[in-house]
């Protein structure tokens, strides 16, 4: 396998876009990956997109999107795991560079969520058709469960959910791309209107447009795109049941667990080394239960993690700088990619207010569904 | 939801049934071809006892379009004694009630129904035992 860096990344801001297309945001990310790298070709592109067929009716996302960027021709690829479509997007590029099939592929990252589809049952496309959305459950309500599963077998608080809230859009504040980049109580979270109990409106990502993509090559040629490429060390990916009532524990992230496995043996690293990293929060007890899996805190000790300083910027392991999928917002197909960036501007340091110092190492943790996916990347700056 | 793919869950729908591998007795609901738990491939049907614990639960104030009308409601998590879990909806109570622990039996119930000409889709929804 060859080495394999990431030279150049380009994405929209993350909000409500409705001046831009699906193809609309793609061409400013995609251009955007190119014009900071330099290059005016590609091999090959990957798109991964959670359900352009449920929310603007498009499909095929592979030519289209490559005729849109004037590359006509180029192998071009759509890939899904639900909200983990950005993250394995990535995965395939990383792959087709190191098996040395291509010396220059696009992983993008996109999603448009509010031209108007029923975005709540689009979304429960990626939970159990058959058991579990046709009985009325929704994602929300998934979350939910694994929730109240936690607060029962850990003593988790409904503070300790508005907590990760609070800390997240404290550091999405600082990220001009994010959707909402205002400051949080804990009060306003508490507050909030229920959605599904214990989860309230503010502990939940909300609906966004938004496209990211990231531009990679083997490690020894980056130096014709860039002078600070960012090494991709580790790739995991795993699944686990879609239906949340076939797994054992329902308080647990199996997924996560061993995705994470994957990455961590391949990168030759542990948890302990891991400097910083991008979780997948797309309601408070998802980034709880993440840091768990990620062996980043003990089993069941992933609750006061926000509260205690733990996971801000300063703590031991600074979780979601970015402002996290709550802050900065979930355009859930763009999600893995946007996450990827953060960590590689991080890496270079060029994340301004929110850098963490003298970060070397930093992961990216995407999942799909109420976690039947989870696809993770370890990255080393150089 | 069109006629075929309702008529085809109907079995574990309408009886629960489900499967229990011949090879390490796990029981699969719905019956699967393979045991999740095994890879064995011999699997003999079985009724699932209607009754069980909640194992975790929530009450969903934002519903699917579908449900409006019902929200707030609960949905549990249930434990049968064969150990199979189901997702429910809990009714006959307060939501609020429906905690972790609860013993509940399963009762034949409407699920939901199919627009305004369509077909009504039948199940088993969560009752608490006092």
């Amino acid at each position: 396998m060859r080495e394999v860096a990431i030279v150049g990344a380009g994405m929209t801001r993350f909000g409500e876009l409705w001046n831009q297309s699906l193809r609309d945001m793609f061409v400013e990310a995609a251009a955007g990956a190119l014009n900071d790298a330099g290059a005016d070709r590609l091999d090959t592109i990957y798109v991964g997109c959670m359900s352009g067929g449920q929310f603007v009716g498009q499909e095929h996302l592979g030519p289209l999107m490559a005729d849109h960027l004037g590359m006509n021709g180029v192998a071009a690829v759509h890939v899904e795991s639900a909200c983990a479509s950005g993250g394995v997007a990535l995965r395939q590029a990383f792959i087709d560079v190191a098996s040395g099939m291509s010396d220059l592929v696009l992983a993008a990252g996109i999603e448009k969520m509010t031209d108007g589809a029923d975005v709540t049952n689009v979304l429960a496309t990626a939970a159990d058709q058959e058991l579990e959305v046709y009985h009325g459950v929704t994602f929300p309500g998934l979350y939910a469960m694994i929730a109240r599963a936690h607060m029962q077998a850990y003593g988790t608080t409904e503070e300790d959910l508005a907590w990760v809230s609070v800390k997240n859009h404290r550091h999405g504040a600082m990220n001009e791309k994010a959707q909402f980049p205002g400051e949080v109580t804990l009060e306003q979270v508490m507050a909030s209107s229920m959605v599904a109990e214990p989860l309230r409106l503010l502990h939940c990502s909300p609906v966004s447009d938004g496209a990211a993509a990231v531009l990679l090559c083997p490690l020894d040629q980056a130096g014709q795109y860039t002078d600070r490429p960012v090494k991709i060390v580790g790739s995991g990916l795993a699944t686990s049941s879609l239906a949340l009532a076939e797994r054992e524990d329902p308080a647990f992230l199996d997924s996560v667990q061993l995705s994470a496995e994957r990455a961590y043996k391949m990168a030759g690293v542990g948890p302990r080394d891991i400097q910083l990293a991008e979780v997948h929060d797309c309601f408070s007890i998802a980034e709880i239960c993440c840091i768990e899996a990620l062996g980043f805190v003990e089993k069941g000790k992933g609750g006061p993690a926000a509260k205690d300083g733990l996971t801000t910027i300063g703590g031991r392991i600074p979780v979601n700088t970015s402002g996290g999928l709550k802050s900065k917002g979930h355009p859930v197909g763009a999600t893995g990619v946007a996450q990827t960036i953060e960590i590689f501007r991080q890496l270079r340091g060029e994340a301004g207010g929110r850098q963490v110092e003298n970060a070397r190492l930093g992961l990216a943790q995407n999942m799909g569904g109420s976690g039947a996916s989870s696809v993770i990347h370890i990255f080393q700056g150089v | 939801m069109p006629s075929p793919r309702y008529t085809r869950e109907i079995p574990s729908r309408y009886r629960l049934e489900a499967g229990r591998c011949k090879g390490c007795d796990k029981v699969a609901y719905p019956a699967r071809r393979v045991c999740p738990s095994c890879r064995g491939k011999e699997i003999q049907m079985v009724n699932l006892t209607p009754k069980g614990k909640v194992v975790t639960s929530t009450v969903i104030h934002v519903p699917p379009d579908d449900f409006l009308m019902e929200a707030p409601y609960a949905m549990a998590i249930v434990e049968t004694p064969e150990g199979a879990r189901l997702m429910t909806q809990v009714v006959d109570c307060e939501p609020s009630t429906v905690l972790p622990g609860m013993d509940v039996s399963l009762e034949f119930r409407l699920i939901r129904k199919e627009g305004k000409g369509g077909i009504l889709c039948y199940g088993h929804k969560a009752v608490p035992v006092f």
